[in-house]
């Protein structure tokens, strides 16, 4: 695995938004999996209404499961943590905070009109290809 | 800088951790001979203990590392052209070149041994399960830490097996003769056959002939005499290498090539070739951070061992000889202790210990020091009581693992501001490894003066059981509430469980009524069980193990029509695997109309309360011991509480339900029955203790209810009621449940009739209600699109998941 340089972000206009769900679908403090263009991607309503996308995949067990995890903070930082083994991850940069070898790919999220739309192009990630 | 390590086990894995974590900017290519990545070897055992396919040894993957080359080997190292090249005809130049080669089994030459196994790679150990199905006998060559080991698996794969070592007794090399003899006991308790003192002649078709003329039926034989350093490269392209084997190495890792390393098990370092991985982790990390440039060396390692193996604590420390020795000897309970002294008595040289090892953690670093007790009193009244964190001096090595020393740790508390042990562990890796010292650290916290924070997590500084109490006192009933007036942040995965739990202890509803449901762990949140593939299993309660012909017929139909796995739990129920989230409700909504409800199996909750079959039909019988144990579990079925809770009831002395393993234990007697409380199967089982007798049914549910209602409110999180009995202590307990010596009976009586009255099916409750439902879907946006990852495969007629790749590119 090589870690791939964050993709520069395109400008906000130049970016692809794709529609995933009704905001009101999402429940507070809770994730939801989506299945946006093939990829398996982990929504998060934070508890002051914000919403994160982040890869559903948890590196360290394979499983799909990281909208399962449970919403919380550490210090000032939204995060969540895997299902199966607890490692905690930031929802901003989808960095592993116990163990920052390892991270999930972020995507970034709006909420339009009631309705959250991902970029799913624009991946700050590590690359796992 | 390119870099090219050949070998890729657990010596390589730390080197590349290292090297990558600490900033690395060149190319590291790893080249590994077996088919897999780096995996934990010293846990090789394990990959027997499961179905094959179950036990994952990988260890963790390392971003950073150029390439891996899988199942291909170094072959020659070119030394003027700096390349290696490989099996696979690959030429990779170098910058500098590590070999991590590890050590190979070493096979004696004797006729017949061409049939043998040996016992060192996850492929050894698949031979060996296929060899042995089919097989009744086993012979293992070499009665040392790993003959040991490998006989106790092959034992587990069902053969009769013997032991043959060499040596006067099992493992020479950490144990004197004493010390043997009271392991041989041990070994032998367990079924295994041991032969000392007597060499291998050869090995036949079927047998194994010894030299004494001894014939053993042998269907499976495998090697465990020694291993040999791997150093062929090295001696081919003219490093030099040791007279008794081992690539030569300075205390930098460094070879005769300046441009090569050498660590782990095939290095020579200071003379001697560690058989041990802490060592190996050692040079692994000295050679990184060398070629990063730092000034760091190897300079040996204790080599101390402590072990559990086959079940028996075995450990060693220091020298083992000395002018004086003290030894206690129970050969009854199997317990040998030998300390050796100075010839004043008063410095400590080292130790033996089998079957307790508490000497081990609080004496090996006292190696080479005065004792501030005569040898005896730390033998005999444990050393923990001769010992505190204060008696070690600065420089004593604490952790043997990480070489981290007292004054170390202290450094940690007064500079750092460390205040518990995650904290030291997290500063100095102290207690990473084996974790033996652990008590030691928590001995020198102490000794330092920091009081243990008893801060359930960053957002709470309260304890769960005085969270327990201001949720009760205040009548506080949400978490945005808790949170806010007495805790700081959102919350986390520790502590939102735990607040979970105590509001649906105190009756707070349906675990997934509006905010609670923020608040459950996974299982708690789908009120199933998360496997590793990301499935469920559903577990319908059974009270009591009892269970109707059509009811079973119900659970079977379930199961094939949604292709479910089945095993029958330990419980005595049947846990059906392989659910998807989205099969949830459907799977239930057929098990609630045929009368099933949950089994609370995923929660922190009553779990089941087993029973023999008791009075009504057995002929020992003396009680109804299914009813009781119906009875039971239908008053605590879904009772939130610390942890799980598990019970049982017996009808009779003879114990068929094995009571005294579990939380709450019930064995009948002629006048009524027995209670016993805290006992637990499990990582450190413990048989429950006696608390009252002869009791009616109406005394003994109301003690057990006061009993369950008393942990409940005062427990730790997660901990179980063995380690809360040994805490409080049996006679506190009888004083505060039966004397009512705090006066909270009355409370805690109440408070499970509350319980009893409040009880409904939670998964009834969650199928008859759309908002609920809502949560059960594979995807928000596509819910009746199962999860595409989730794939299986069939083994024994059966699915079984087909393993999540994590992939490490
Ligand atoms: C069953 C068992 C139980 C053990 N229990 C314990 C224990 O309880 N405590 C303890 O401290 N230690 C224990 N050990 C020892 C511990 O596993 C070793 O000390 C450790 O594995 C050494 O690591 P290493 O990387 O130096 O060598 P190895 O683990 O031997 O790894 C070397 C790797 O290099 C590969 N290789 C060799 N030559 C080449 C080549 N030319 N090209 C490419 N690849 C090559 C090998 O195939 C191997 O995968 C145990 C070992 C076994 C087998």
């Amino acid at each position: 695995m090589t870690l791939a340089p964050h993709a520069p972000a395109p400008p906000a206009a130049a970016r692809t938004w794709t529609r995933v769900c009704a905001y009101a679908d999402l429940l507070p403090e809770r994730g939801a999996a989506a299945l946006v263009l093939g990829r398996q991607i982990a929504l998060f309503r934070t508890f002051d209404g914000e919403v994160f996308a982040v890869g559903n995949r948890d590196p360290f067990s394979g499983a799909y499961v990281m909208s399962r995890g449970i919403v919380g903070s550490r210090g000032a930082e939204p995060v969540v943590a895997a299902p199966m083994h607890k490692q905690v991850f930031s929802l901003v940069t989808g960095v592993c905070l116990d163990d920052p070898m390892a991270a999930l790919p972020v995507y970034p999220v709006r909420v339009a009109g009631g309705v959250v739309e991902i970029d799913i192009a624009t991946a700050g990630e590590v690359s796992a290809a | 800088m390119k870099i090219v390590v050949a070998g890729y086990g657990p010596a390589a894995h730390r080197f590349a951790d290292t090297l990558t974590g600490r900033g690395f900017a060149g190319t590291l290519t790893v080249i590994g001979e077996e088919p897999r990545h780096a995996y934990d070897r010293v846990a090789l055992t394990s990959h027997l203990s499961g179905p094959p396919g179950t036990v994952d040894l990988t260890y963790p993957e390392i971003t950073g590392i150029g390439a891996i080359r899988l199942g291909d080997r170094v072959t020659a190292i070119d030394r003027a052209g700096r390349a290696v090249t490989t099996a696979a005809g690959h030429r990779e130049p170098y910058d500098v070149l590590v070999l991590a080669t590890g050590s190979a089994p070493f096979v004696p030459p004797v006729p017949g041994a061409g049939r043998a196994f040996v016992y060192r790679t996850i492929d050894d150990l698949d031979a060996i399960r296929a060899a042995s199905a089919g097989a009744t006998s086993g012979v293992v060559i070499g009665g040392g830490l790993l003959g040991l080991e490998a006989a106790d698996a092959l034992r587990g794969l069902g053969l009769a097996t013997h032991v043959v070592e060499m040596a006067g007794w099992l493992m020479p090399r950490q144990v004197d003769e004493g010390g043997g003899a009271v392991l041989r006991g041990h070994i032998e308790r367990l079924g295994l056959t041991v032969h000392t003192g007597v060499g291998l002649d050869r090995i036949e078709d079927d047998r194994v002939v010894l030299a004494d003329g001894t014939e053993i039926p042998a269907d499976v034989v495998v090697f465990s005499a020694g291993v040999r350093p791997r150093d062929e490269l090295a001696r081919e392209c003219g490093l030099a290498v040791g007279p008794r084997g081992g690539v030569v190495v300075d205390e930098g890792m460094r070879t005769s090539d300046p441009a090569i390393y050498a660590i782990g098990e095939c290095a020579l370092a200071g003379g001697a070739v560690y058989g041990l991985v802490a060592p190996c982790f050692t040079m692994a990390e000295v050679a990184a951070r060398r070629v990063l440039g730092e000034d760091v060396a190897f300079t040996g390692a204790d080599t101390s061992t402590k072990l559990k193996l086959l079940g028996v604590d075995v450990a060693s420390f220091g020298r083992l000889s000395g002018a004086l020795d003290v030894t206690y000897m129970d050969p009854v309970g199997g317990v040998y202790k030998k300390l050796f002294v100075s010839d004043d008595a008063r410095t400590l040289l080292g130790g033996i210990c089998v079957g307790d090892a508490t000497p081990y953690t609080m004496l090996r670093p006292l190696v080479g020091r005065e004792l501030t007790a005569s040898p005896s009193d730390l033998l005999f009244a444990g050393a923990g009581a001769a010992m505190t964190g204060a008696d070690f001096p600065d420089d004593a090595q604490v952790c043997s693992c990480n070489n981290v020393t007292r004054g170390e740790i202290g450094k940690a508390v007064s500079d750092l501001g460390v205040t518990d042990v995650a904290g030291v562990k997290k500063c100095t890796r102290a207690g990473t490894s084996c974790g033996s010292c652990v008590p030691t650290l928590a001995a020198i916290l102490a000794a330092e003066g920091v009081t243990l924070s008893k801060a359930l997590c960053e957002h709470f500084d309260h304890s769960r059981p005085e969270l327990f109490d201001i949720v009760r006192v205040r009548g506080i009933t949400t978490f945005s509430q808790l949170i806010a007036e007495h805790g700081r942040g959102r919350g986390c995965d520790i502590c939102k469980p735990v607040i979970a739990s105590i509001l649906a202890s105190l009756g707070g509803g349906h675990v997934l009524e509006g905010e609670q449901a923020a608040l459950q762990d996974t299982n708690d949140h789908f009120l199933a069980n998360i496997q590793k593939n990301g499935t469920y299993s559903v577990v319908p309660r059974i009270p009591g193990g009892e269970i109707t012909p059509e009811k079973l017929i119900v659970i079977g139909e379930v199961a094939r029509d949604f292709g479910l796995y089945t095993k029958i739990t330990g419980g005595q129920r049947i846990d059906l695997f392989g659910a998807r989230v989205e099969q949830l409700p459907k799977i239930w909504r057929r098990l609630v109309d045929a009368g099933f409800e949950s089994g609370h199996a995923y929660g922190k909750a009553l779990r089941t309360v087993k029973s023999c079959v008791g009075s009504t039909w057995c002929r020992y019988g003396v009680q109804d011991s299914v009813g009781m144990a119906i009875a039971l579990e239908l008053r605590y079925r879904g009772l939130r509480s610390p942890h799980k809770i598990k019970s049982a009831v017996s009808g009779c002395a003879r114990e068929c339900a094995e009571a005294r393993s579990k939380d709450f234990g019930i064995i009948a007697t002629d006048n009524g029955w027995n209670l016993y409380v805290g006992g637990n199967g499990g990582f450190k089982p413990r048989h429950a203790d006696l608390l009252a007798s002869d009791l009616s049914d109406e005394a003994l549910v109301r003690t057990i209810d006061r009993f369950l209602m008393f942990y409940i409110r005062t427990a730790d999180r997660l901990q179980r009621t063995a380690a809360w009995v040994e805490g409080i202590g049996l006679d506190y307990l009888r004083e505060v449940i039966i004397d009512d010596s705090l006066g909270i009976c009355a409370d805690l009586d109440e408070a499970m009739a509350r319980h009893v009255e409040g009880y409904f099916d939670e998964w009834r409750a969650t199928i008859d209600d759309p908002d609920k439902m809502r949560r059960f879907v594979s995807f928000v946006n596509a819910p009746d699109v199962p999860d595409p990852s989730i794939v299986f495969e069939t083994e024994r007629d059966q699915i079984k998941p087909v393993l999540v790749e994590v992939s490490r590119s």
